[in-house]
C-alpha cells in the first residue's frame, strides 16, 4: 500500500484484499466486552474536518480509538479563504504537534493532496469535494463481500448524481479493480464528462437495469442540485430514479440495496426500501465503516503484521 | 559607448525575410548597417558566432501587476523579466488596482515602464468602465493620451453583451484601434476549474467546455465583420477556436489571434498533481488542442504567441485548486518553449517561430520600432540567443517577483544572451543591466 489512502484508484486488488480481510479479523474486536485494542497506543490521529460530517467523523474517531491511538478533533468549518488561516499553515500547526496520522474532509477536491504536500503525517481522505471518498468505497465494499462470494462479475448499480458524487467516483474505481461489472445510471445532465471511459456501463433507465443487479447504490441528491436546473423537480428525480416498493419487486430476489447516507427518504430511497429488512443493508455500511476504518488506520500507521 | 558591432551572428528578421549570418551595426540607438564583414572601427564588437540575432521580441499579454498587486510583480520586476526573455516591448493588461480604463492609470503605466527603461511598456486600456462590462469607458481619451493607446480589452472579464462589443468595435474604427477580447462564455463556465474532459471528471473538477471560448470567438468574429473593427483574440487554446479563426481569415476578416506557450507544451493532464500553478484561464486542453494550437502558429491562423504572463503571490497559489486565482509565469521561458516544442519537433522553422515572437505579434497592433525590420535607420531593438543552449527552469532563480511557472523543472533549449532596448544592453550575458 502507498504511505497515504487519497484516492482509491492508488488501491491494487491485493491492497483492497488486504484492508477486507483485516477489517473483517479487526470486526471481532467490536464484539467483545472491552472493545479496544492496544495496537496503535502512544500514536495520535487528528480529523481535519472542514466540512460537517458528523457521521464520517465519529467513525473515524471511534475506529481509532478502539486501537488505542489518541485522537483530536480539528473542525475548521468553511474553506481556508474565508477563514483565515490557510491549509497549508493548518498543516503545518498539525505537524508541529506531531501527530501521525491526518484524517481530512474538505469541501476542495484535491486538497488531501496538497496537504500530503506539506507534512510527513499519513494523510488519509475522508472525502474531497466532488472528487473522492475511498474509505466510504472500502466499506461497501466490505459490506457487499458479507452478502456475495466474490467481486468477480458482481452487478453493481450506482444510481443518481454520479457528476458530484464522490461515493461514485471511489467505488467506481474500487469495484472494477476487483473485477465487478458497474452500471451507472442517471440522468444524462448528472453524468460526468466522458464517463464512457470509466470502465462502467452507462444507462439512463432505471428500470431496464434494476432486475439484473445484485447491488444497487442510491446516491444522496442535493436540493441545491435542482435548483441548479439539473433536473426539473424532486418529484419528477423521485418517478424516474428513485427506489420505490414497486422498483424493490423487480430487483432480483437476493439483490440488496445500499446508500452511503444521509437519505432523502421519498426522493432516491422510499422509505419501505430504506427500512426493509431482508434488502436494506444501509445500518450494516455503518457498522462497518468502523472495522474498515480501524484497519486503514492499522495498516497505514504500521501496526504489528498479526493482530492479538 | 553608443557604436556596437553585433558580428557574426545569424541574423534571422522575418519583416525582411532574411535568414543569414550578417553583421549588424548599431549606432546611437539606431541601426546603422546591415551585411556581412561590417567594418567595426570605432565600435564596441560583440561577438555574435553561433548565436541568432533577431528583433527584440514583442509581447501583446502580459499583466505586470502595478498598480495594486505590487507584492506579486511591478513594472520594474516584469520589465527585468521580460527583458531577459528576449523582449523589448510588452503589452500589459488593464486588470490593475485602479483598473487602467483611463487616460491617467495608462500614462502612469506607460511613464514607469520608460522609467524602468529595459523594455518598452505600452498598456492596454479597458473597453469598459471598470472591466465591469456596463459602458465605455473613455477610449478616445486613452488613445489620445500620452500613451497613445491603440489596443483595449476587457481582458479576464470578457464583454458579455454583444451589443457593447459591437459598439466598441466600432468606437474604436474612428482611431484605428483593437478590440482584444478574452472569449469566454460565462454561463458555461460559472465555477469552472479547468477544462472540461476526461481529466476533470475523474478529478472532480467543474468543466471548462471548449464551447464556452468556440462559441464566443464565433460571435466576436461575426461583430468583427459586420463592423469591420479590428478584432485581437486573445490566447485562443482550442482546436474548434483556431478551425474559426483560420475560416474567417479566408473570408476577409480583419482579425489577429495569439496563442500561449502553455497552450501548446502543456495539457489538462498537468492538473492530477491539484497543483494550482497548473491552473489558468483558459484552462490547459487536451492533445488535439495542443496540436492544433501548434499547426495554427504553423500556418499563420494565428499571429502571435502571447505570454499571459500572469504573476501570482506564493500565498495565493499556495491553496486548494479552486482556491486559488488562475494564472501562470511566461516572460522569461516563451522563447526556449517555443524552440523546445515548436522548432525542435519540426511544426514551425526558426524564422517562423521568430516571426510569431516579434514582427507577427507587432502587427497586431501600432509598436513603433518593434518587430523589425532590422535596417538602416530602425530602433536598435534586438535580441540576440543561444538556440542550442539547454537549461533547466530554476522557479527560485527567476527575476520575476513571483514563482508560479508551470515548467520548473523542465529541461529546454534557448537561452537569451543580449537584449538591446534602443541600442542599450537591457541584458548582457545572460544578466539584466539594472
Amino acid at each position: 500500500m502507498q504511505k497515504h489512502l487519497l484516492s482509491a484508484a492508488d488501491l491494487t486488488a491485493a491492497d483492497i484484499t488486504r484492508v477486507l480481510d483485516t477489517a473483517a479479523h479487526l470486526a471481532k474486536v467490536t464484539d467483545r466486552a472491552i472493545k479496544k485494542v492496544p495496537t496503535l497506543r502512544g500514536r495520535t490521529v487528528c480529523n481535519l474536518f472542514f466540512e460537517d460530517s458528523t457521521r464520517t467523523r465519529i467513525s473515524f474517531e471511534l475506529a481509532a480509538k478502539r486501537l488505542s491511538a489518541d485522537v483530536i478533533n480539528f473542525s475548521a468549518k468553511g474553506s481556508s479563504v474565508s477563514k483565515g488561516e490557510s491549509l497549508k499553515d493548518t498543516a503545518i500547526t498539525l505537524e508541529a504537534m506531531g501527530v501521525d496520522a491526518i484524517v481530512i474532509r474538505h469541501g476542495a477536491s484535491g486538497a488531501p493532496w496538497r496537504l500530503a504536500e506539506w507534512v510527513e503525517a499519513v494523510v488519509v481522505n475522508a472525502g474531497d469535494g466532488t472528487h473522492e471518498h475511498p474509505t466510504q468505497a472500502l466499506l461497501d465494499l466490505y459490506t457487499m463481500r458479507q452478502r456475495f462470494p466474490g467481486f468477480d462479475g458482481l452487478k453493481v448499480a450506482i444510481v443518481g448524481d454520479v457528476l458530484h458524487s464522490r461515493v461514485a467516483r471511489s467505488n467506481v474505481l474500487a469495484l472494477t479493480t476487483m473485477g465487478a461489472e458497474v452500471t451507472l445510471v442517471a440522468p444524462p445532465t448528472l453524468l460526468p464528462a466522458r464517463v464512457e471511459t470509466w470502465g462502467a456501463a452507462v444507462s439512463y433507465d432505471l428500470d431496464a437495469v434494476l432486475p439484473k443487479q445484485d447491488v444497487v447504490m442510491l446516491l444522496r441528491v442535493q436540493l441545491e442540485r435542482q435548483r441548479a436546473g439539473f433536473f426539473p423537480s424532486l418529484r419528477e428525480y423521485a418517478r424516474l430514479y428513485g427506489l420505490d416498493a414497486r422498483r424493490l419487486d423487480a430487483m432480483a430476489d437476493h439483490a440488496i440495496v445500499m446508500h452511503p447516507g444521509p437519505m432523502n427518504r421519498g426522493v432516491e430511497i422510499a422509505a419501505e426500501v430504506a427500512d426493509s429488512i431482508e434488502r436494506s443493508v444501509i445500518a450494516d455500511q455503518v457498522a462497518n465503516g468502523i472495522s474498515v476504518r480501524m484497519a486503514l488506520l492499522y495498516l497505514l500507521l504500521g501496526g504489528p503484521e498479526v493482530v492479538a | 559607448m553608443t557604436r556596437l558591432l553585433l558580428q557574426g551572428g545569424r541574423l534571422v528578421d522575418p519583416a525582411s525575410r532574411h535568414d543569414g549570418v550578417a553583421d549588424v551595426l548599431v549606432d546611437d540607438g539606431r541601426v546603422a548597417e546591415v551585411g556581412p564583414g561590417l567594418d567595426g572601427t570605432g565600435a564596441e564588437v560583440v561577438d555574435c558566432g553561433g548565436l541568432v540575432v533577431c528583433p527584440g521580441l514583442v509581447d501583446l499579454h502580459v499583466h505586470l501587476r502595478e498598480p495594486g498587486r505590487e507584492d506579486a510583480e511591478t513594472i520594474e520586476t516584469g520589465s527585468r523579466a521580460a527583458a531577459l526573455g528576449g523582449y523589448t516591448a510588452v503589452c500589459p493588461m488593464p486588470n490593475t488596482d485602479p483598473v487602467a480604463d483611463n487616460a491617467g492609470v495608462v500614462e502612469m503605466v506607460a511613464a514607469r515602464g520608460r522609467e524602468v527603461g529595459l523594455v518598452d511598456v505600452f498598456p492596454v486600456g479597458a473597453v469598459t468602465l471598470g472591466q465591469r462590462g456596463a459602458e465605455l469607458a473613455e477610449l478616445g481619451a486613452m488613445a489620445r493620451s500620452a500613451a497613445r493607446v491603440d489596443c483595449f480589452s476587457d481582458d479576464g472579464l470578457p464583454i458579455r453583451e454583444a451589443r457593447l462589443l459591437r459598439l466598441a468595435l466600432e468606437y474604436t474604427r474612428a482611431f484605428d484601434a483593437v478590440i482584444a477580447d478574452h472569449a469566454q462564455d460565462a454561463s458555461l463556465t460559472d465555477g469552472a476549474q479547468m477544462h472540461e474532459g476526461e481529466v476533470s471528471a475523474m478529478l472532480g473538477l467543474a468543466g471548462w467546455p471548449a464551447a464556452a471560448e468556440e462559441m464566443v470567438v464565433a460571435r466576436d468574429l461575426l461583430l468583427a465583420e459586420l463592423t469591420g473593427g479590428r478584432l485581437h483574440l486573445c490566447h485562443v487554446s482550442t482546436g474548434g477556436a483556431v478551425e474559426l479563426v483560420r475560416a474567417a481569415k479566408a473570408r476577409g476578416v480583419r482579425v489577429t489571434a495569439e496563442a500561449a506557450p502553455h497552450h501548446f507544451a502543456l495539457t489538462d493532464e498537468a492538473a492530477r498533481s491539484y497543483d494550482p500553478v497548473f491552473k489558468v484561464n483558459p484552462p490547459l486542453r487536451e492533445k488535439a488542442d495542443v496540436e492544433a494550437v501548434r499547426q495554427g502558429l504553423a500556418d499563420g491562423t494565428l499571429d502571435a504567441i502571447a505570454t499571459d504572463h500572469a504573476p501570482h503571490a506564493r500565498e495565493d497559489k499556495e491553496v486548494e485548486w479552486a482556491a486559488a486565482p488562475p494564472g501562470m509565469l511566461g516572460l522569461e521561458t516563451a522563447l526556449a518553449v517555443t524552440l523546445t516544442e515548436l522548432v525542435e519537433p519540426g511544426y514551425l522553422d526558426l524564422v517562423t517561430a521568430v516571426e510569431r515572437l516579434t514582427a507577427g505579434p507587432a502587427r497586431c497592433r501600432r509598436l513603433p520600432g518593434h518587430g523589425g525590420p532590422v535596417a538602416p535607420g530602425a530602433a536598435a531593438n534586438l535580441a540576440v540567443f543561444d538556440p542550442a543552449a539547454a537549461w533547466t527552469v530554476d522557479r527560485a532563480r527567476l527575476a520575476s517577483r513571483a514563482r508560479n511557472t508551470p515548467f520548473h523543472g523542465r529541461e529546454l533549449r534557448g537561452r537569451v544572451v543580449h537584449t538591446l532596448l534602443r541600442g542599450a544592453f537591457a541584458v548582457r550575458d545572460g544578466r539584466a543591466t539594472r
